[in-house]
């Protein structure tokens, strides 16, 4: 396919966009992708941050002063100027180590900086009665809340042999 | 691993036989999972990365879910294989490698409906693809396979956080859920862009039929959910889920109009797409996706009988270009791999292999 644009080259930056209320697909190539803005190949591929914090209009490291982006994970040794670049962690340490910075960036994307999925436990035993303890507590509630004492009080005993 | 080994070539969602599989043609819902205490993907070497998969192997072994799972392992396979297992949406271009060198231990493990990248931009990537609209389904199974992995496994896991990965788009749940849905009626009845632009309000995207960037053909769409954070694996889901089950009720309204507005047009319109794939010589990539579009929505609509729903998903997959390299060979031009093309779709759509509906053969047989 020829590039819609130059009639030249292959086309091989297909772009979908809405025009005039229906979807239409741009085809071009390299270069005339490039000359209009469009961001594509390795640029583009290699950090997918970037659409979505450009829409948003801030950078990864909008706010990060030049002192900052020099702080390293000491469990990976990348720094946050990597991130910046990469769009990429390190390691799972780099959460805390850059915990400052990713809360607001976190907020950002995803309109919240709070996991509120399922919550895991490592050691398996552990997870089953830390749930258990949660559920029953979360009945006491509501069987207090609903004055069903009597049901309240076999919960309360229940807690009481779990604890 | 010979590709030929995979009991219904990894597709089983190609039969069609979830909900609403002629709208809805698949579910598909992936988890983002790192191992504690390892660096990253991009920073793993190659001995964390075989660490990696042999945890992860171990695992499958233990789970009775991928106890029996085909294993490919990525880097020795050739690039036209890694091609049809990525046109199968089996592994993402991320595993086949950014510069077409997938990096050691890539591997793919996958089992009926189930599979788990390792090695990916995750350290895995567990997944599940459903036949139709069964988010709730695909939801259930990904957590059983999960639940096993997490027992066998230690996940990185911030209890702010949630399930921490290498990109922050993905961190909290790692759940991304998408279904792959054929709007013909919106577009045409132009509707559809007032659909997809409401998308991103309710925190949903959408894309083209092949993953990441791609473009819209055939009238096919990913919808999936873009926040990973902050919402519960079901909260993504029912989300989605309820956008989805509304844009269906959309398109149906959609064609109920266009049926009701100009019929002759509609009849005309399918009718001319089922003719040319039956018979053209020469079919691109995207002409052969807008006729196959034409002619589900003619079988949607009850025009044309004669079609069924798993021949045409089967034709979308293996219409493509790794597809039919692989019948071919390799090392064909774009006009060859046209013709190739037109020739595969012309044996699929040969009348009375089925049904009988062919009466000149079968009645000189006679
Ligand atoms: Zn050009
Ligand atoms: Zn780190």
């Amino acid at each position: 396919m020829k590039c819609e644009n130059c009639g030249e080259r292959h086309a091989q930056i297909h772009l979908t966009q809405i025009v005039d209320n229906s979807v239409t697909t741009v085809h071009l190539c390299e270069e005339c992708a490039s000359d209009k803005g469009v961001q594509t190949g390795a640029a583009a591929q290699a950090n997918p941050l970037n659409d979505f914090i450009a829409s948003i209009g801030m950078g990864v490291g909008s706010n990060i002063s030049d002192e900052d982006s020099a702080i390293e994970c000491s469990s990976c040794q990348s720094t946050l100027r990597d991130f910046r670049e990469s769009g990429k962690l390190g390691c799972p340490a780099c959460y805390d180590t850059f915990h400052g910075h990713l809360k607001d960036l976190l907020r950002r994307l995803h309109g919240s900086n709070h996991h509120a999925g399922k919550y895991y436990f490592a050691d398996s035993e552990e997870s089953d009665q830390a749930r258990h303890t949660r559920e029953l507590k979360k009945q006491l509630k509501n069987a207090v809340d609903a004055e069903n004492f009597e049901l309240a009080a076999e919960l309360r005993d229940q807690l009481k042999v779990m604890e | 691993m010979d590709l030929s080994m995979l009991p219904d070539g990894g597709m089983r969602w190609l039969d069609a036989s979830g909900p609403e599989s002629m709208i809805v043609l698949s579910t598909r819902v992936r988890l983002a999972r790192n191992l504690s205490g390892v660096r990253f993907s991009t920073r793993t070497t190659a001995t964390d990365r075989k660490d990696i998969l042999e945890s992860v192997a171990r695992a499958c072994h233990k789970s009775g879910q991928l106890a029996d799972a085909v294993e490919f392992d990525v880097p020795s396979m050739s690039s036209l294989d890694r091609n049809i297992l990525h046109e199968r949406h089996l592994i993402s271009r991320e595993l086949m490698g950014r510069d077409g060198r997938p990096v050691s231990s890539a591997a793919l493990f996958t089992e009926g409906e189930l599979g788990v990248m390792v090695n990916e931009e995750d350290h895995l990537r567990i997944q599940v693809l459903k036949s139709g609209f069964d988010l709730s389904g695909a939801l259930a199974s990904i957590e059983r396979l999960d639940n096993d992995f997490g027992r066998e496994l230690s996940f990185a896991f911030h209890p702010q956080f949630g399930y921490l990965t290498s990109c922050p788009t993905n961190v909290g749940t790692g759940l991304r859920a998408s279904v792959l849905i054929h709007l013909p009626g919106l577009v045409l009845t132009k509707e559809i862009s007032k659909v997809l632009q409401g998308l991103a309000q309710v925190g949903l995207t959408f894309r083209g039929l092949y993953g990441e960037g791609s473009e819209v053909v055939g009238n096919f769409f990913q919808l999936s959910n873009q926040t990973t954070l902050g919402k519960s694996e079901g909260e993504l889901v029912d989300q989605l889920g309820k956008v989805v089950r509304q844009v269906v009720e959309y398109e149906v309204e959609a064609r109920a109009v266009l049926e009701r507005d100009a019929p002759v047009v509609m009849a005309d319109k399918v009718w001319r797409a089922y003719g040319l794939l039956r018979y053209a010589r020469n079919l691109s990539f995207e002409e052969a996706m807008n006729l196959l579009s034409g002619v589900r929505l003619g079988v949607g609509l009850g025009t044309i009988k004669d079609v069924d729903a798993y021949t045409l998903n089967k034709l979308l997959v293996y219409t493509q270009p790794g597809h039919l390299e692989d019948i071919i060979g390799l090392g064909v031009d774009e006009a060859e791999l046209n013709e190739a093309r037109a020739e595969y779709v012309r044996s699929l759509l040969q009348p009375g292999l089925d049904d009988g509906g062919d009466q000149t053969e079968k009645s000189s047989e006679s």
